[in-house]
């Protein structure tokens, strides 16, 4: 089934992600990811969520989101259209035989290493999905001990914009 | 009333609640005191607002529900916290699924025990979350009067539904400024109410195009108080109308166009016009389940138009060719002044003939050894004209009154619906009769969800709600028994109420006369003698355990 990224502009305030979350699972939708942080607007959060589902479920998704009070505003993102990242923190194996070698592949992922100690390093990683898995894949072999993801936030390119108040760009 | 007086007294929360209480117009106020809404309480003996002490916090959750049905006016419900706020969580449930405007207000541990499950704590705004409209947690007494006016207006605006309040104790206690006339602007809340032009043009045309239209009217036509739109479009076009079972008095039933409820349970022409039909006009229905049966072979035949309030229920059940989001009113009326006429002779004669032709005949034997639910039904909608107020309760009852019951005014036949509660019927009768009191209201019920909210009859007699209560015992949870013999080879089980206490003894220890009738002959002279008593009556009819529901 295809994802779909939605962002969705909530108040900020208490029990709003907990309205959102408990609609997907009762409704029986799946969420691949769900990111949610507060914007310009300190009154206003914007969640990111990954929807898996076909088109059916997304509109339902939609509508639905759009029913509670506490949601403000909904715009599904074109993939193509959009900037979408992700963080990953990586804590792998490493010693002296095998540091050098992932620091370079974390330098040719353009990622960094952000702690090291005598047996391991700890890389952040940006990017879309599919990068970080890629990095993950590399990093496989070495052995990972840990790995913590934010989940996907999305932007839309040039001038457009999502705001509260009917004046889009 | 615009001029927007903004003055500032200082007050309590409690009494801050009290006062926006009256400014939304509540007069009547369904409820259940304990040690968490002490101070609303204090406050309430005070003021002019009316308190109808139920005697289970759900009775007072329908009671609201009834009344609101009846009034058009927001229900008002209140409990303590803990059990009495989970025990109003069916009766919200209930309102939910049926689109019905309470307000239900409930006490709240202080806001510093929150969380550490003390005495009577439930997180209720949790609780009531997927079936509520919307739910607060006040924590701020200064948003007390705010919240409350923006309860007020999402649950009597777009598609009405429950809206709960959930308010600490020492919110209530706490000293607060009176900020008058609030006027809700809620940004992520915006109804829709005018229908798009453009997709009514192309309803129009379908209607003047289509040789054999229905409309299926649903709730929403009687909850945006449409009836007479539905009934000139019908009458001007020559549609005839199905209904679903919220629909039911959406359209008076004993008009030649009306031809009943669709579905698994509804009648036999309702089901075959739809069936039959090239355009379908689905109005202020979610078509759910009950009503369409299996949704891909609902109306297969018809090109489907699909009217609702809610745009998320166009396209969830149903799938529509002309969608329009909007308040039925609203779009009937947009529609009448561009329809011309076109009456569909052919089509009308052919129905109404469908509709004569499998009319059930009258076959209750006045001597046979039980009575007829049907036959009941018939004769008090002879003698009620159907104009009194009905309730129901959930069961076989609630399907012989859908179908044989013949209401006319829009509104007066309130049922649960969607969540299908057994023990609706007789809470929701009292909130009527008490938002109606000049009305007669009549509650058809079973024994076995009589017995749900048995306890109510003391709220009768306290407030003296005068309810008739017409009670049909086979001794069985009929439908369910059904349901064992058709599905599970007779495999009848935990279906026998063996118990049943003697009904009539019941009532009369609540000082409300009852009779009880055990053949037909008896039925029509007992009925007029309940009708005409001034108070209420209970009758109990014995009912054949093998009647069937359809």
């Amino acid at each position: 089934m295809a994802k779909h990224t939605l962002a969705v502009l909530v108040e900020n305030h208490a029990g709003v992600l907990s309205r959102v979350a408990g609609l997907f699972s009762r409704r029986g939708f799946n969420i691949d990811s769900l990111a949610v942080g507060v914007t310009e607007d300190p009154n206003i959060s914007r969640m990111t969520i990954v929807v898996d589902g076909d088109d059916y479920t997304v509109e339902q998704v939609n509508k639905q989101l759009n029913k509670l009070i506490d949601v403000i505003k909904i715009r599904q993102l074109d993939g193509s259209d959009s900037v979408t990242r992700e963080l990953a923190l990586v804590k792998v194996n490493a010693n002296s035989n095998t540091r050098s070698e992932i620091i370079q592949i974390v330098d040719i992922f353009r990622a960094k290493i952000v702690d090291v100690s005598k047996n391991t390093l700890t890389i952040e990683m940006t990017g879309p999905g599919s990068k970080i898995a890629a990095l993950e894949d590399m990093l496989k072999q070495f052995g990972i001990k840990e790995m913590v993801r934010t989940g996907t936030v999305a932007i839309e390119r040039g001038n457009q914009v999502i705001r509260t108040e009917g004046s889009e760009g | 009333m615009l001029d927007i007086e903004r003055m500032v007294i200082n007050m309590t929360g409690a009494q801050a609640l009290i006062k926006v209480l009256e400014q939304n117009k509540t007069t009547t106020i369904f409820g259940y005191p304990g040690a968490a809404n002490g101070p609303i309480y204090d406050e309430l003996s005070k003021s002019t607002i009316k308190h109808i002490l139920t005697r289970q916090e759900q009775g007072a959750a329908h009671a609201a529900s009834g009344y609101a049905r009846v009034t058009g006016k927001v229900g008002v419900c209140m409990a303590t916290s803990g059990p009495g706020a989970t025990n109003l969580i069916t009766g919200i449930a209930t309102a939910y699924m049926d689109s019905i405007p309470i307000v239900a207000i409930t006490g709240q541990v202080s806001t510093q025990e929150i969380g550490r499950d003390v005495f009577q704590e439930v997180d209720i705004t949790g609780a009531t979350a997927p079936f509520c409209k919307h739910n607060y947690l006040v924590k701020d007494a200064n948003k007390l009067v705010k919240i409350v006016n923006e309860a007020f207006y999402i649950a009597s605006t777009g598609r009405p539904g429950p809206v709960l309040i959930d308010i600490p104790i020492d919110i209530q206690q706490k000293e607060i400024s009176f900020l008058q006339d609030f006027k809700p602007d809620i940004r992520g809340y915006k109804p829709t109410y005018e229908g798009h032009g453009l997709q009514i043009k192309k309803i129009i045309k379908a209607i003047q195009h289509a040789q054999r239209p229905v409309i299926c009217a649903g709730g929403g036509v009687i909850a945006s108080n449409a009836s007479q739109e539905l009934l000139a479009i019908a009458e001007k076009v020559g549609i005839p109308i199905v209904t679903t079972l919220m629909g039911i008095s959406a359209f008076p039933a004993t008009h030649t166009l009306y031809l009943g409820m669709i579905g698994s349970h509804g009648v036999y022409a309702a089901n075959k016009a739809v069936a039959n039909a090239d355009l379908l006009i689905v109005m202020g229905a979610r078509a759910g389940d009950r009503a369409t049966a299996q949704a891909d072979k609902f109306a297969r035949q018809a090109q489907i138009v699909h009217i609702d309030i809610d745009p998320a229920e166009i396209g969830k059940n149903l799938g529509a060719n002309i969608p329009i989001v909007g308040d039925v009113k609203t779009i009937l009326t947009q529609m009448l002044k561009h329809i011309t006429i076109s009456y569909k002779q052919e089509w009308t004669d052919n129905v109404v003939r469908w509709k004569q032709e499998n009319a059930k005949k009258d076959s209750a034997k006045k001597d046979a050894p039980y009575v007829s639910p049907q036959y009941v039904l018939n004769v008090l909608s002879q003698l009620t004209k159907g104009e009194a107020i009905v309730t129901t309760e959930v069961g076989q009852n609630q399907i012989w009154a859908a179908n044989n019951y013949k209401p006319t005014v829009p509104g007066y036949f309130l049922t649960s619906g969607g969540l299908g509660t057994m023990g609706y019927g007789l809470p929701a009768a009292i909130g009527a009769k008490l938002g109606a009191p000049d009305k007669e209201v009549i509650t058809i019920s079973g024994d076995g969800s009589f017995q749900m909210n048995m306890q109510e009859l003391a709220t009768i007699k306290q407030w003296g709600a005068d309810v008739k209560i017409l009670l049909f015992n086979n001794a069985r949870l009929g439908m369910v028994r059904e349901l064992q013999k058709m599905r599970f080879k007779s495999n009848y089980y935990a279906t026998t109420l063996d118990g049943n206490p003697d009904f009539v003894k019941i009532a009369a220890a609540y000082d409300i006369p009852a009779e009880k009738v055990v053949q037909n002959a008896a039925v029509e002279e007992t009925l007029k003698r309940a009708l005409a008593y001034n108070g209420s009556y209970l009758i109990e009819f014995s009912i054949d355990p093998e009647e069937s529901t359809l």
